[in-house]
Parts: structure tokens; sequence; C-alpha cells
């Protein structure tokens, strides 16, 4: 089984993620993440969907996807020709005697830090998937209190873009 | 319809009001060309100031659509209001169920969209068995359900229930409307959605308020479906590798589905077999596209088909697929199907192909735009002297079709044959008749033995194999094709789960005919008892035989119908011949027939079809030297 990125470019209407998601769980495919949002034309929205699947049953999906009446595109993402990253917020505790050594890793990863208390700092991160954990991994030690992550957004790189196509501009 | 009843002649009276205002002209030609967009083709109409509900119906009426299906209820019954004066006829159902199938019936049969309309919760719920079954056998359905007020919605109100969501896996698509003002719409892009590119189910859910808003209807309202685009015509360069594929292929076989005759491609489909001398076997969904009594028919191939149709797969070198889906009833297990062949697989549903049988060749398509192009690629070929000679592939098939043709052991215990009874009736009937199947035995036998030589005259549930479909997608059927005799052969088993749309047939003066092959059992089930279940016949016995309950003839006098009862062989023409004799009212005949018939051919599920059973403990003798 390998991770696939699925860009899918759906008419932003109620209901479709619904649509989306359920093509995959039933077919007992788990999708890793989840982002979706506009896009630069706002009757547009995008998912961006990473699942790992084989490719054949994967296929299937992404024509069944492309089946449904409200999605309007649908493109794999190749990880060598595309950026794709992931924003982490994580709440670590460092109180006085471990704040430097935390904020230390913060630099390291060119994170930020976004809120600070007197015993935890918030630190916000974003990058690709291999590049939050190994921060996480990092910052294991001084004890997480608790995180979040956004789903992966990706985009591919050039000068091409994806859009919906001329039957939507139009509109 | 030749007897008046009170319903028709409210309803006469009604349209007859109604007729300063006439309703658009529906193109009858057009109606079976679902590649074409359903934009409506009716005059433009000057704005009116209506209710969400008064728009609805005036939608309708602007569809072109002539009878709907349903049964009222309080959310949806503010749309019953202006239905009371509208041209289009209203027929009400006993169960939500019998609407959703009647319209199945009428779409099938005629070809145009079928509509069913129950109200929110259960009459909506009602709803999921028909339109399930719509949806795995790709019928052009547009179901309008009421749903509760918006400012309501997701409260648990009263007959509340999520339809759209519980819907989402088995509609084509469907709608929550929002506003009164886009109904027109909405209901212009379900039915083009519901007739074009594949055609499925499409739902249509309005809460109650939105149907009570004061709005302005205007009409033809502009379609925005820009996710939407079925491709219709397919890739030359890939119906040229087909045609090249077909003149050099030297064991053949046309694999027919339901596309074709979705796509109102038999006339090209019967030109392209014998332009190309290829066999031909049509699916279960496909009985009626291409003759069974023509020479090149094999037959219907899969767990019940014929030998040479199993075997004329399991060799060949060139399977061409033409609106077909390699459904596991056909293919057997699919690792040892047709293991020779390459597989040109056309389909207007990209995501057919390939998704059971890898092809060799995809087309995505109109079947009858691609049956077009073949007939014009394989010209070519023809002309340009390439072409096989079928002549020893022929003789095999031949060979088998004679050792093992279709047939039936009269049973040992003299009890009456369900068998004989199916091939009579198709025999006096005739091929202009629609036949309507429930699911089981008697369906594999009307398959089997009633010959199929018209297209769109045999209707039945394939995908789903929704017990209870005969009586009400008879109804609809004979609805749409009222001067056509309709047959419903049915269970005992499928007959008492949906024999109360009887009731409204009798009362709308729709003159149905209904064969029950009443052998006291759950028989397929049962069947499959005897053969692998060691003969524990667990839950099988209906006691229709034993106890006669109920009584058959009974419940249809009851019902408003006409009963007749058959016990034996010598009775069954006269008892046929009495039925076709009323024209006034719907008829049930009670044919009590032997319970321990079985369905012969028969690949038992999960094996490959090269293990096809010609008879219980008799495979046939395939010679693999001829090969």
């Amino acid at each position: 089984m390998t991770m696939h990125t699925l860009s899918v470019l759906v008419e932003n209407k109620p209901g479709v993620l619904a649509r989306v998601s359920g093509l995959f769980s039933r077919r007992g495919f788990n999708i890793d993440s989840l982002a979706v949002g506009e896009t630069e034309n706002p009757d547009v929205s995008r998912i961006t969907i990473v699942v790992n699947a084989e490719s054949s049953p994967l296929e299937q999906v992404t024509k069944q996807l492309n089946k449904l009446v409200n999605v309007l595109k649908i493109v794999e993402l190749d990880p060598q020709v595309s950026v794709a990253r992931e924003l982490l917020l994580v709440k670590v505790r460092a109180d006085r005697s471990a704040r430097t050594q935390v904020l230390e890793t913060v630099n390291l990863f060119r994170a930020r830090v976004v809120d600070v208390a007197p015993d935890t700092l918030t630190i916000e991160a974003t990058g690709t998937p291999d590049k939050l954990d190994a921060l996480l991994r990092d910052l294991e030690p001084f004890g997480i209190k608790e995180m979040v992550q956004s789903g992966l957004v990706a985009i591919g790189r050039g000068s091409r873009s994806i859009t919906a196509g001329p039957a939507l501009r139009a509109a | 319809m030749t007897r008046p009843t009170p319903e028709t002649l409210a309803h006469t009276a009604r349209r007859a009001r109604a007729a300063a205002e006439p309703a658009a002209d529906v193109d009858q030609a057009a109606a079976r060309t679902p590649a074409s967009p359903a934009t409506p083709a009716v005059r433009p109409t000057a704005p009116a100031q209506v209710s969400g509900a008064g728009s609805l119906v005036r939608s309708l009426e602007a569809l072109g659509v002539d009878v709907v299906f349903g049964i009222p209820g309080g959310a949806i019954l503010p749309a019953y209001d202006p239905l009371y004066d509208s041209s289009v006829r209203h027929i009400l159902v006993r169960h939500e169920q019998g609407a959703g199938h009647a319209a199945t019936g009428y779409a099938q049969a005629t070809g145009k969209v079928g509509v069913c309309i129950a109200t929110s919760g259960p009459g909506a719920t009602n709803l999921v068995t028909p339109i399930a079954d719509a949806y795995m056998d790709s019928v052009a359905m547009v179901a309008i359900t009421g749903q509760v007020a918006r400012a309501s919605i997701g409260t648990d109100a009263f007959q509340e229930a999520d339809i759209q969501g519980i819907t989402l896996p088995i509609t084509k698509h469907n709608f929550l409307v929002q506003t009164a003002e886009e109904i027109p719409q909405v209901l212009a892009e379900a039915f083009h959605l519901a007739s074009t590119g594949r055609p499925g189910p499409v739902l249509v859910d309005i809460p109650k308020d939105v149907l009570q808003a004061p709005t302005t209807f205007t009409w033809p309202p502009t379609l925005d479906l820009p996710g939407y685009r079925p491709t219709l015509h397919p890739h030359g360069k890939q119906i040229r590798e087909a045609a090249r594929l077909m003149a050099a292929a030297r064991r053949p076989v046309l694999y027919v589905g339901g596309g074709v005759l979705k796509a109102g491609a038999t006339d090209g489909l019967r030109r392209l077999a014998e332009l190309t001398g290829i066999p031909v076997v049509t699916t279960l969904m496909a009985l009626g596209a291409f003759p069974d009594s023509h020479q090149q028919h094999l037959g219907m191939p899969g767990m019940h088909g014929t030998v040479a149709a199993n075997y004329g797969l399991q060799k060949a070198d060139l399977i061409v697929a033409l609106g077909a889906r390699f459904d596991d009833r056909v293919t057997g297990k699919l690792d040892s199907f047709a293991p020779d062949a390459t597989v040109v697989h056309a389909d207007i549903d990209p995501a057919e192909i390939g998704k059971n049988r890898h092809a060799d060749v995809p087309i995505v398509g109109d079947a009858r735009h691609v049956i077009d192009e073949l007939i014009a690629a394989v010209t070519v070929e023809r002309s340009a002297g390439r072409g096989t000679d079928l002549g020893d592939w022929w003789t095999q098939l031949d060979d088998l079709r004679n050792r093992y043709p279709l047939g039936y052991e009269e049973p040992a215990d003299g009890t009456l044959s369900p068998q004989y009874v199916i091939k009579r009736l198709g025999e006096i009937v005739g091929s202009d008749a629609i036949f309507v199947a429930g699911v089981g035995q008697h369906q594999m036998w009307a398959s089997q033995f009633i010959s199929y030589e018209k297209p769109y005259t045999w209707l039945n549930s394939g995908g789903l194999g929704t017990m209870g479909y005969a009586v009400p997608a008879a109804m609809g059927a004979k609805v749409g094709k009222p001067d056509t005799v309709v047959w419903a052969v049915d269970g005992d088993g499928c007959f008492q789960m949906t024999n109360q749309e009887l009731a409204t047939c009798a009362l709308e003066g729709i003159p149905v005919k209904i064969a029950v092959i009443n052998n006291g059992n759950l028989g397929m089930v049962r069947q499959w008892q005897t053969l692998f279940y060691d003969e524990r016949y667990s839950n099988t016995e209906l006691g229709t035989h034993k106890h006669r309950i109920p009584d058959f003839v009974k419940l249809a006098e009851a019902l408003g119908c006409v009963g007749l009862r058959c016990e034996n062989a010598a009775d069954v023409d006269k008892t046929i011949a009495a039925a076709m004799e009323i024209n006034d009212a719907p008829v049930v005949i009670d044919f009590v027939v032997g319970k321990d018939a079985m369905v012969w051919p028969m690949v038992a599920a999960g094996t490959s079809n090269d293990e096809i059973m010609f008879a219980r403990g008799v495979r046939p003798v395939f010679d693999e030297d001829d090969i």
C-alpha cells in the first residue's frame, strides 16, 4: 500500500464532503488526512485527501468520485513534483528549567511560539509531515500536553495550475 | 384502460378542466434517447406567482410528466393541492414501495422518466428499496419527497428522516431544496441527470415550508451542472482497434448488457451482429435487445445461463462487452472467467470499465454511438478483405446448443411443472406482450422459457434482486403502455410482498395480469437448501399449498381482481386463454405447481463458469480437442 494525495475540486455546496468521504468509507479506506477550503473561485472548494491504498481500488474510487455530480476535477499529486504542507499547533510543558531547550528546538525547526503560559509554550509549525514528525519527536521528552494538526494541503510545482475548467469559470 | 372507474373518471374530468392550459407535448421518439440532453423542449412560460408546491407541479407539467405514483402525507401535502387540478395524473398507491417500483416499470417500458412521490419520514424511507433497485438497474427515476420544515430539520421532528443522507449511496444524485425559487431548476436538473448518461434515480427532497412559500414560476430554467459531462461519443482510435480485433478473432462473442436497451441501440446491435456473424449473448438485463429466436443468439450467460452462452464466453478469444458490467452473476469466479479472452469493454460509465475485468480496449460512450461507429469501422475492415471464417467456432457452439438445450423434466410426483406453465404462457401470449418478473426461480424460468423478440418486453429486478418488484412494476408498465398486454410472472413469496397494489390497479383501471407460480415455498432459497444445505428446509415453506393461506383466488377477488386457479397441465392453456379474455380488470392466476422443480443450468455461487451443471449431477462434456 502506498500513500496517495488526491486534489479534488468540488462545487462549494452543502453535503459535498459527505458524498466524497462516503465513497472512501464504504470501501473500508481510512482517510489519513483531509483538508477543505475555498479556492481562488469562491464557488469552488478544493479537497486534499491523503489515503493509504492499493492503486487499483484507489483508481475505482477515483472513477466513482468523478461520477459525483458536484465533483469538477480530480488530480493525483505526485510528491516529486508538488509541494505539500501541514500545520501543527502543539502545547509543550516548558517550565523555567526546560524553556531554553524548548526554544532552541523551536528555532531549529523554524517554528514559532504563539502563546506563553508559566509552565507551557504553544508552538506553531508548518512543513512536510516528515518535518513535523521530527519536531514532535524532539519535543516529546519535554511533555506534550495537547496537539492539533491540520490536514495536508498540496499544490503542484511550476506554472501550471489545476482549475475547475472553462465550464465553471464561465458560470 | 378500458374500464372507467370513479377514479379515472374524476381524473378525466379534472384533465378536461385543465385542458385550457395544455400540457407540454412529449416527443415520443425523443423519449428513448437518453443520450440527448434532456433540456426541457417546451415553450417558455410567462412568470407566474405561485407557491413552491405550485412551482413543483408546474415544473412537472413543463417537463412533460403525464403520470406520477405516490401517497400524500403531512410534509408533502401542499404539493397535492395544485396536483388536484393538474394535467399530471396521480395514481394513489397502497405503499410507497409500490410507487417506486411502478415508476421503474413505467420508465423501463416507455423509456421516459418514472416519477414517484412520498411524504417525509416513513414515506421517504419506504422508497429506499425501489430507489436502490433503480440505482442497480440504471433506471431513470425521479423521487420527490416532502421534508419537515427547514427550521425543524435535525430536531427529530415528527416524521423526519434524513432521506438525502440515507439515499446518498443509492442515487445518481440527490437534492435538498433550500428555497422555493430553485424548484424549477432543481426539477429540470433532476430529470436531466436521471435520463442522460448512465440513467439512474435522482431524489428531490423539499421541506414543507419551501412548498408553502410564495415564489415566481418561470420556465425554462438554466441547468447548472458543471461537474456533469457524460461522454457519449467513443474515441475513434479505440473503435478502430476494436474493429481490428473483431476482424482477427477466431472465437469472438458479443456480450450485450442492459446499456444497449437504455441507449435504444437494438437495431444497430442486430446490424453489427449480422454484419460480423459473431455469436451474441444477452444478460438478464438485456433480454429482448437481440431476438431470442435469432440464429446467432446463444442465450443468457451466467449462473442460470445456457451452456452455449457460458461456454462461448469461457472459450472466447475476444469478448466485446456492450453496455454490460461483468457482474458476478455473469462471470462466476472472476479469476477463471474467460481466461483466453481479449476484452473490448464499451460502457457509458467509465467507472464500469476495468472494475471487475481488465479491459484491453476500453471504450467510453453511449452504446448507440459505439455500435454505429463499430459498424462503420468493421465495414472498413471487411472491405479491406480482413475477417475470419467463424465456421469452426459456430460448429462447436451449435453442437453444444444441440446437446444442451434449455429444458426441464416433468416432476416425478405428477405435480404441475412450473416451467411448462411459463413456457405455455409465453407461447400463448406472444412476443408483443410485456413480461415482468419478481425474483427467484420463476424469474429465471421466465428468462429462459419465454422468447423475447422485441426490446422493452422483459422487465425485472436484476441487480438488487428485489422480491416484490413484479406487481407494482407491471402496474407502472401498463400505465405507460396501456395498449400492450402486461403479464407479471410472480412467485408466491414475492406476490405476498406487494400484492396490495392490485387494489390500486383495480380502482385506477390498470388491467394487469398476474401469473403466480405458486410452489408453496421460497423456491430459489429452497433450491439452495436442496443443493448446499443437505435438504434441511429451514424457513422456506410458506404454507400457500399446505394451508392455502392465503387463498390467492380469494385474495385476488378481495382486491377487486378476477381470481383463477390452475392445478394441472390440462387446464393451463384454457386458464391463460380465460385470463386473456378479461381486459376490464386485473386478473390473478394461481398456478399451483410442484415444489421440487429446480432451475438449470446452474453455476454454483463462487465457482467457475467451467463448473456449470446442466442438470443435477450432470456436467456438460466439452470436447477440449475442438479448440
